[in-house]
């Protein structure tokens, strides 16, 4: 008996040696998953300590909710909540709206060649940086040489508006750049639906004497919902991250427009390394953490119910 | 036939019309600009044809060129680098999770996929990278923080192999006696070529694009900045003057609204010209990567 046991273990301490070279293999990945990753995890605690770099991260004294407080305390806390969750709301909307709408209009298209060129030119504003897309934008909103400002406004008789500077339509502006930007990608997901819908089922539809609109809506539509539903799915496990480019870099980081473009992100970003307020940082950093885990969380768990394959666990 | 209505498919076909001009026409108004003569620019603004035809701002360019050839190489530099260290961390990671008898196989599994749920944010990692590991002003800063091993990646590798790959074909290789790295190279990767080259393509272009580490890591040592980063230089300067009217600083030491746009064309370029080649897996990367990424 003692002897099989023996035999056992060394036939198993033989069996493990077998891995180490694929453990040796995963080691860079593993380390890099640890300091890009789970250090900031454990990083998070920083929102109970009231840091000071001259003694130091981990030496930094506790403060209890202290960082909350003087979050809470202030009216941003309120503002760039309420403007990461509209804008995700709104962008969630529109934007899956627009992609299907682009969606059916592809499937529209007869001509081979424009069908294909359609195709690859709606992808290239998602190609982009966001350094590239705010130029493109200043060039539209340049006060004194913009395109709006010196082509457009002019021909309705409307003087010009220094945009940088007016909060109020910013929603808009930064709406359409999103739009713009991310249209090709839904529409692309949703065509590539549409493909394998047998067009067999709008020939029998067009038969039996249905129009567009009742092919779109019994056939097109019912094909498309759990694509949509997915896709919603997954951008509201998002809804308390924004684009910090969209949101930073296309309004130029204009003061004047923080009411309207100040989001999660660009606060704690601001806060970190341009105001040095790190304790409200750190605070409204952790909200954004467990909050967008609660939201990832639940999101996929609706995923999984409705599509096992489409959800990430 | 999809949608026998004529009307309604030359409607839309009409609106796609519009849509696709949306998404280009604003590209050959940066490039218009860019060859428009400084004064007509100042007197009608931005236009899609050129008042006055000029090559000031690329002649111009062309005499200083040294600060951007020096961002463009450090993009590419960058680029190239950074995709492949990152491939290859990809792959070794991605290979022994695919092992069905790997031990330990799934809780290695879940580290990866937790950090696609739950991550730290902004203030720890910024914190971590700069005041552990004193990434600041280095090139690392450039490679290492958010871009060098994506979760997402690995996990869609591992599948790939694991529905790809044979396990047969990986145990006969094994009994010819080669080790697990020479398996990996002569057995794994030329039958996983398609989803290398499509995530080696996700990789370069989130790299070329990248300007976030640029900002938030190069304090002083700007001659590390690549093309995005010197562009948003130029940008947040011209904001800055917008807001606040800094007398050290004159209107004249920047660069001309032609020459901005003349900058901005040629940061654009290579991928513009890159795209026609790449269109294809970059569609796909998009769809398969689809609904997770």
């Amino acid at each position: 008996m003692k002897e099989t046991k023996s035999e056992k273990k060394k036939l198993s301490f033989q069996k493990m040696r077998r891995y180490i070279p694929l453990y040796i293999m995963m080691l860079p990945g593993l380390i890099y998953l640890i300091v890009n990753n789970y250090m900031p995890m454990a990083g998070l605690a920083l929102a109970f300590k009231k840091v000071n770099y001259a003694v130091g991260l981990i030496n930094s004294p506790w403060s209890g909710f202290q960082n909350f407080n003087f979050l809470f305390r202030t009216s941003d806390a309120f503002l760039f909540f309420r403007n990461t969750i509209l804008y995700n709301l709104a962008f969630i909307f529109l934007g899956n709206l627009l992609g299907v709408f682009v969606a059916i209009g592809l499937d529209c298209i007869r001509n081979k060649f424009f069908k294909k060129f359609s195709q690859v030119i709606i992808l290239i504003p998602f190609l982009l940086s966001t350094v590239i897309i705010s130029y493109i934008v200043f060039a539209f909103l340049s006060e004194k040489n913009g395109f709006m400002n010196m082509s457009i406004l002019p021909l309705f008789g409307i003087e010009p508006i220094s945009w940088y500077n007016k909060a109020q339509y910013w929603p808009v502006i930064l709406t359409v750049v999103y739009l713009w930007m991310s249209f090709g990608y839904s529409s692309i997901l949703y065509y590539s639906t549409l493909i394998g819908i047998d067009k067999s089922y709008y020939e029998a539809a067009a038969v039996d004497g249905a129009g567009v609109w009742s092919q779109i809506r019994y056939i097109t539509l019912p094909a498309l919902r759990p694509t949509i539903i997915i896709l919603i799915l997954i951008a509201v496990g998002r809804i308390c991250y924004s684009d910090f480019g969209l949101f930073y870099q296309v309004p130029m980081n204009s003061g004047l427009l923080y009411s309207t473009t100040q989001t999660i992100d660009t606060y704690v970003y601001r806060g970190l390394t341009q105001l040095n307020d790190i304790g409200r940082s750190t605070a409204a950093g952790f909200l954004q953490s467990v909050l967008g885990f609660i939201c990832v969380f639940t999101a996929n768990t609706v995923v999984s119910k409705i599509d096992k394959e489409s959800s990430l666990f | 036939m999809v949608y026998s209505n004529k009307i309604f498919r030359f409607v839309m076909g009409f609106i796609m019309l519009l849509l696709v001009l949306a998404c280009i026409l604003p590209f050959f108004l940066l490039i218009a600009s860019s060859f428009t003569s400084e004064i007509a620019l100042a007197q009608n603004g931005y236009s899609f044809i050129p008042k006055e035809f000029s090559l000031a701002a690329y002649k111009y360019i062309w005499n200083v060129k040294g600060n951007i050839l020096r961002a463009y190489g450090m993009s590419f530099f960058i680029t190239g680098v950074g995709t492949t260290i990152s491939v290859v961390m990809t792959m070794l990671f991605a290979y022994p999770l695919s092992r069905q008898d790997l031990p330990g196989r799934k809780a290695l599994s879940f580290i990866v996929f937790f950090t696609m749920l739950f991550n730290g944010g902004f203030v720890p990692t910024y914190l971590i990278y700069s005041k552990i590991f004193h990434i600041t002003d280095t090139v690392w800063a450039l490679i290492a923080p958010y871009l060098l091993m994506n979760a997402f990646f690995v996990i869609m590798v591992r599948t790939y192999i694991n529905s790809n790959v044979p396990n047969e074909v990986i145990e006969a290789s094994m009994i010819d006696g080669s080790s697990e790295i020479h398996t990996l190279i002569k057995v794994v990767v030329p039958m996983s070529k398609p989803i290398i080259g499509t995530i080696a393509l996700m990789t370069a272009i989130a790299y070329w694009n990248n300007w976030t580490n640029g900002v938030y890591f190069i304090q002083t040592k700007r001659e590390l900045y690549g093309i995005q980063n010197y562009l948003n230089s130029i940008l947040s300067n011209i904001a800055f003057l917008q807001t606040h009217s800094d007398p050290s600083i004159k209107i004249t030491d920047l660069p001309s609204v032609s020459i901005r746009m003349a900058l901005a064309v040629i940061a654009l370029l290579p991928i513009l010209m890159a795209y026609p080649f790449f269109q294809k897996s970059f569609t796909k990367g998009i769809t398969i990567g689809a609904v997770k990424g």
